[in-house]
């Protein structure tokens, strides 16, 4: 269970294909994956890998958000 | 990753450098029928990765099978150095008229090989550098072309050797300079090359170790050699803590947590990166303390890389607390490191605020890291505190 | 002035697409450096924070002045990358990439050296000149970085990425700054020694002294001796040597490849007493360096 970050997709987001590939091509750290329904989801395992890298956060605008749980 | 001898020779069989002929036996009655079909008499060598077999008692000549058997028996009982032997190997006895020296290695200075040939073989070669210079030939050659026979004639030749002799040990010489090259050695040696009664010469003993980081590329001569437990052959058999620390490191390509060894002290070290961590082992021992075990955090390992690194070391037995130290960080991330020891510990069940006796890890990215380590409680300090001196803070802590 | 490179100096990244390397592609953008381009192959047409991403690096070469180029592929790639750099006509480059087997970078050490390329690494973080420019990941983020490395007048060299670094902060905190600082590479075998630099921090009239970090394992510590004793370089050294717990340990690896205590010559000890006869003095800290430095400066300036 990850404990320091948590990645929230839209809905919009899940259910844009090429947007998809996108985040799953620029995750540096594999954060990204295809469910079974062909939507965009998060790999639990790499995401306190998360490096704030903010590619995915470029691609996708205000669709994807990183959440510090540290912060909070 | 050093060869044992018979490795090594079969490694020179394979270029066809002459050999007396032996067998490798690995209980005392396979000694004891190597003894038989070689015939005469044989000297016993324990296959051992360690240097002065000879002086331990590693070494024994015997004229009959029953008493190879007697004196197999006690070889493979022989530790030396800690390490237990492989296995010993027989060979047929020889009368040896002179004895040489042949080595290729690596002269970094130069950042090429070099051959070092002597014709005053068997003893300590540095020795005979000092004190009979003439006796030791060098000779430089390119890394990148193929390999120049001429080179071998030539460290052969400065020593004053012509003739017959000199064609036979040239081509020894080549042998081993091109088992050098290809198979990523840093030490290809035999010492020494006989000179038989009947004018023939035999590498009598023979030593290579493998550059570690190249032996991915070599597993066709590792298996051909039955080589599979590259881990073992250190300069000290490794520890089981020592075995799981690697296996963690190589679980993830990204970056390093590793390079663990074990000491028996108190105090766990994540430290880091290679100079770092020389640098704060040095300063935890300038302080009074006894490091548990020395490590290496770097290349911006992932935060489960560095989680498990410290689960394991907070698991030996004796380790209350860790201290979590390195230089200023450039590429290793502070707020992933940060969150891999935290994981670690809660992971071992621990509170990272009581585990983790000491952070300093400045640089890259500490705005972020220390809001994480704020966040648990854990102390920490920044680059104004040096690493001596955080150093002797966590040893005083660990001391209570 | 600095050594080797200049605010102008123009370079590209090979490799910039790798995890790494997109994190020290925005902290040199940040830092101010010329990063021009990356090389990647197959993924031509692509950028990395805006730098353009190349398939060759004759792509960049044909078109603009590329001085340097920063290798940071992986071990398996790296020599064919140097070469390709080398091959491109570059004449500065950085490997960063580690665990290159020591015969691949021998091959590229001396190609190198006949096509008079300034090679920096391999296993190492670069080099910076403060408040000019960088090549490679020394000092981290950009502000992290302009904090540990203030210009100045101290040439720092080390075989550890990290205690580059440490050091020049040290030199930084004390007001004496860093003219440049090189990041020489923990391998056996490296491009560039503390000997085959020290002419050019010689030759810079900014540098007044010099700070180096060493280990145990090598020659390099005898080769700076060596050239310290017969250059007459004026240059005052200080030097810091870590790993010596290391000599009741020989034969065992610590850290980089090139640590590893073979024999008597190689351990802490020999190379301390080796360092101090050449008039090099041993900081026992770090943060005793800059305060050796300050005094050797002081002498020499009221000696001339």
């Amino acid at each position: 269970m990850a404990m320091f970050i948590r990645v929230d997709i839209d809905d919009a987001v899940r259910q844009d294909g090429d947007l998809c590939k996108q985040l799953i091509e620029v995750c540096p750290v594999d954060i990204f994956t295809l469910d079974e329904g062909g939507r965009v989801s998060t790999v639990e395992d790499n995401v306190d890998e998360c490096t704030l890298c903010d590619l995915c956060t470029d691609a996708a605008g205000d669709g994807v958000r990183v959440v510090k749980l540290y912060r909070e | 990753m050093r060869f044992y001898e018979f490795e090594a020779k079969q490694a020179l069989a394979r270029r066809r450098v002459p050999l007396p002929k032996s067998e490798l036996a690995r209980t005392p009655e396979e000694a004891e029928a190597a003894a038989e079909q070689l015939g005469g008499p044989v000297v016993l060598k324990s296959q051992v990765l360690s240097g002065g077999r000879m002086k331990a008692g590693g070494v024994k000549f015997t004229d009959s099978p029953a008493e190879a058997k007697q004196a197999a028996a006690e070889i493979l009982a022989l530790e030396i150095n800690n390490l237990k032997p492989a296995g010993v190997l027989v060979e047929e006895r020889r009368t040896v008229e002179q004895e040489y020296f042949a080595a290729v290695t690596w002269d970094t200075r130069a950042k090429r090989p070099v051959i070092i040939f002597s014709d005053m073989g068997g003893i300590d070669i540095e020795e005979v550098a000092e004190q009979h210079p003439e006796h030791v030939a060098r000779m430089h050659f390119s890394p990148s072309r193929p390999f120049p026979d001429f080179s071998a004639k030539l460290a052969v030749a400065n020593v004053g050797i012509t003739g017959g002799a000199l064609n036979a040990l040239s081509r020894m010489v080549a042998a081993l300079a091109g088992a050098f090259i290809d198979h990523d050695l840093t030490l290809a040696e035999i010492n020494p090359i006989g000179r038989l009664d009947d004018g023939s010469f035999v590498a009598l003993d023979a030593h290579m170790d493998m550059e570690d980081e190249a032996r991915g590329r070599h597993t066709a001569l590792l298996d051909e050699l039955g080589i599979d437990d590259p881990e073992a052959r250190k300069a000290r058999p490794p520890t089981q803590f020592e075995l799981d620390a690697a296996a963690n490191n190589d679980a993830d390509p990204r970056g390093i947590a590793g390079n663990l060894v074990e000491f028996d002290g108190n105090i766990g070290l994540i430290i880091g990166a290679g100079g770092g961590s020389l640098t704060l082992f040095d300063a935890v021992r300038a302080a009074g303390g006894k490091p548990a075990n020395y490590c290496e955090i770097g290349g911006n390992p992932s935060v489960g890389k560095a989680a498990g690194l410290t689960k394991l070391v907070l698991s030996q037995p004796g380790v209350d607390k860790v201290a979590v130290m390195m230089s200023i960080v450039s590429n290793t991330r502070v707020d992933i490191v940060a969150r891999g020891v935290i994981k670690g510990c809660i992971e071992a069940g621990r509170d990272p605020a009581e585990a983790i006796a000491i952070f300093r890890i400045p640089g890259s990215w500490e705005e972020e890291g220390f809001v994480i380590l704020d966040k648990y409680g854990v102390e920490y300090v920044d680059r104004s505190v040096s690493m001596h001196e955080a150093a002797a803070r966590a040893v005083a802590k660990v001391a209570g | 002035m600095s050594i080797l490179v200049d605010r102008d100096t123009t370079f590209i990244i090979q490799g910039i697409t790798g995890r790494e390397a997109v994190t020290m592609t925005r902290e040199l953008l940040d830092y101010g450096s010329r990063l021009i381009g990356g090389v990647t192959p197959g993924r031509k047409g692509r950028d990395v924070h805006g730098v353009p991403v190349e398939d060759t690096v004759r792509a960049f070469t044909e078109r603009e002045q590329v001085d340097g180029a920063v290798v940071a592929v992986p071990p398996a790639f790296a020599p064919d990358a140097v070469n390709e750099a080398i091959e491109a006509g570059i004449k500065l480059i950085v490997v960063v990439t580690e665990n290159i087997p020591r015969r691949q970078v021998a091959q590229f050490v001396e190609y190198a050296k006949q096509e008079d390329v300034r090679l920096i690494g391999p296993n190492c973080l670069g080099l910076i000149s403060p408040g000019k420019t960088r090549l490679g990941g020394v000092g981290g983020a950009a502000e992290s970085t302009r904090v540990a490395f203030q210009p100045g007048v101290i040439g720092v060299m080390s075989r550890s990425g990290g205690m580059t670094t440490e050091i020049a902060n040290s030199l930084s905190e004390a007001g004496l700054g860093v003219s440049t600082a090189v990041s020489i590479g923990g391998d056996a075998i490296i491009g560039s020694t503390y000997a085959e630099l020290m002419p050019l921090f010689d030759a810079d009239p900014e540098t007044k002294g010099i700070a180096i970090y060493s280990e145990p394992g090598g020659r390099a510590e005898y080769e700076l001796a060596e050239y310290m004793a017969e250059s007459g370089s004026k240059l005052p050294v200080v030097a810091f040597m870590a790993g010596r717990f290391m000599d009741e340990m020989p034969g065992m690896r610590f850290g980089h490849a090139g640590t590893i205590v073979e024999g008597r010559a190689d351990t802490a000890t020999e190379k301390i007493t080796n360092l101090a006869a050449a008039g090099i003095a041993v900081a026992e800290r770090i943060e005793e360096i800059p305060q050796r430095l300050k005094e050797r400066i002081e002498q020499i300036e009221g000696a001339s």
